[in-house]
């Protein structure tokens, strides 16, 4: 019987452009074990912000993830307000809930997109991604930038809607509304896209439950989990939400929940729009936020995002803990691959719209045969890496590295 | 729709002859929305030294220093463009309105030494 063969897919630009190892044994062509190796790209975000105040935190947590940085703020700030024992006013959280629908809309076009080159139908990957630029460019004239918006505060939000603005926000949500109606006739109706989607990367209402699989994921699996619906938060508790779920439960599945999810968003946009109450946009809150301990969680276009947050009546948190919706998905991945093709395995990773840097952690090295662990700090892992060079007759130990007082 | 292949087609062809959904830059003019966060402006007149912004700021970009005497200030900004994050938490942070900002982002250099500025 032939050997299996085993190839290491990644840690350099394995399928979206992050980095992550996928060690996929193969028989034939058939994925018979697949290894999820993460942290490459651990930054130390937790430890960051508890050396830092709370205020200068909620800029480093925004970063935690380049596509859903709102929510992780929103996540945040909101951890932070139950701790001081503040609500904020009805008209901030609306705007809380306008931008992270925004978020959506541009999350979901983007994924929408890197599906279609995956697959290798660009011409969707051009579409999807030309729409999203409208809905960009909104957020910046929201938030103040097209990624970072910056609009959470402790306390609220820092920039008030404008008529001009809801007029903007409308045109967009039109125009979304519109394209979008196309995208789900598209993949309804496109048998080259569900041929290629349909019945692979299976994870079935069980399964998804048993991994722990949350957002598009678990609900293209028919289970009904959006945090907006089970533990509402900002101003979700009155504007209408409808958890959108399928019965797939394959990457076609999942496709349809986020197209789907668009139109949802639309909706909720404008109603947030017609019902945005008046008031102020922002509540004082202390400097120093009193002791405690707090979890609280949030839906992001992933899926359920988790924020724990501990202060010990200082200015500064005692501990941040990030546990982003993608690092929920990672457990099920193995499942996933197994028994599908090798040409698949790019968009069945693809399909859980993963974010590796926002899931990484610092790497724990175990020795199987001694039982020894180890862990590389990044000093040591740079002599490594100019002592590999160097036996190979490349000196990179030259090579200037900016380092950055406040890190290293 | 009717189901099947090539259902993208149609629209495919419809853009070959439709005006290309991207802007010319740098060569055609950038059109950014006023609301956008980029350089940062500072009245030295009336900062008070509080250096509030300086507690505030997450990048650590901000020095402010007193080039004057106590009774005659004469307040200096130090920016370091490198370091910025362009949050504008110092232009919240600032209770006299003596740092705002401005949607400019074309602040690009080719040395550090010229992205730390003294405002
Ligand atoms: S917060 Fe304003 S007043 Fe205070 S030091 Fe900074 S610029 Fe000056
Ligand atoms: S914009 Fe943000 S990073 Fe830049 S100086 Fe102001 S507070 Fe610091």
């Amino acid at each position: 019987m032939a050997k299996n063969l085993v190839i290491p897919i990644g840690p350099q630009h394995p399928s979206l452009k992050e980095p992550a190892c996928f060690t996929i044994t193969l028989e034939g062509e058939k994925v018979v074990n697949a290894v999820v190796g993460t942290g490459y790209n651990h930054r130390g975000l937790e430890k960051a912000c508890e050396a830092r105040t709370f205020i200068q935190d909620l800029y480093i947590i925004e970063r935690v993830c380049g596509i859903c940085s709102h929510i992780h703020s929103t996540t945040f700030c909101q951890a932070v307000e139950e701790l001081a024992g503040v609500e904020i006013t009805r008209r901030a959280a609306y705007i809380r809930t306008i931008m992270a629908e925004l978020e959506r809309l541009h999350s979901h076009l983007l994924w929408l997109g890197i599906a279609g080159h995956e697959v290798g139908f660009d011409t969707l990957l051009m579409y999807s991604w030309r729409d999203r630029e409208l809905v960009l460019d909104v957020l910046a004239a929201l938030g103040g930038n097209r990624v970072n918006y910056g609009i959470n505060t402790i306390g609220g939000v820092r920039r008030d809607v404008t008529p001009e603005l809801i007029e903007q926000i409308r045109k967009v949500a039109d125009i979304v509304e519109e394209r979008n109606k196309y995208y789900i006739q598209l993949a309804l109706s496109e048998t080259t896209l569900a041929a290629r989607l349909g019945g692979i990367g299976k994870l079935s209402h069980d399964d998804a439950i048993k991994f722990g699989a949350v957002g598009p994921v678990s609900r293209a699996a028919e289970v009904p989990d959006d945090i907006r619906v089970t533990d509402p938060y900002a101003a979700y508790d009155e504007v209408p939400v409808t958890a959108i779920t399928d019965n797939h439960a394959d990457v076609f599945g999942r496709t349809v929940v986020r197209v789907l999810e668009i139109m949802e968003s639309v909706k909720m946009i404008r109603f947030c729009l017609d019902n945005l109450p008046e008031g102020d946009i922002v509540t004082k809150v202390p400097r120093k936020i009193p002791e405690g301990e707090v979890l609280i969680r949030t839906e992001a276009p992933r899926g359920e995002d988790a924020h724990y947050v501990r202060s010990n009546g200082t200015d500064k948190p005692d501990r941040v803990r990030v546990r982003a919706a993608s690092e929920a998905n990672w457990h099920g991945m193995k499942h996933m691959l197994e028994g599908d093709y090798l040409a698949d395995v790019p968009i069945i990773i693809a399909a859980i719209d993963p974010c590796y840097s926002c899931t990484d952690r610092a790497i724990i090295l175990d020795n199987h045969d001694t039982g020894e662990q180890s862990v590389t700090d990044w000093r040591s892992l740079r002599e490594y890496s100019i002592n590999w060079y160097k036996v190979r007759g490349i000196d990179t130990s030259k090579i200037k590295i900016a380092y950055s007082p406040l890190i290293f | 729709m009717r189901k099947g292949p090539g259902k993208i087609t149609g629209e495919a062809l419809r853009h070959v002859f439709a005006k290309p959904a991207t802007i010319s830059y740098p060569a055609g003019e950038l059109v950014i929305d006023k609301n956008y966060r980029g350089r940062i402006n500072f009245d030295a007149s009336k900062c008070i030294g509080c250096k509030l912004c300086v507690r505030d700021c997450p990048a650590n970009a901000i020095t402010i220093d007193n080039l004057g005497t106590k009774e005659e200030k004469k307040m200096q900004l130090t920016l370091n463009y490198a370091h910025c994050i362009f949050c504008c938490q110092c232009v919240d942070s600032c209770n006299k309105d003596a740092i705002s900002f401005e949607p400019n982002i074309e602040l690009a250099g080719t040395s550090r030494k010229d992205m730390i500025v003294k405002l």
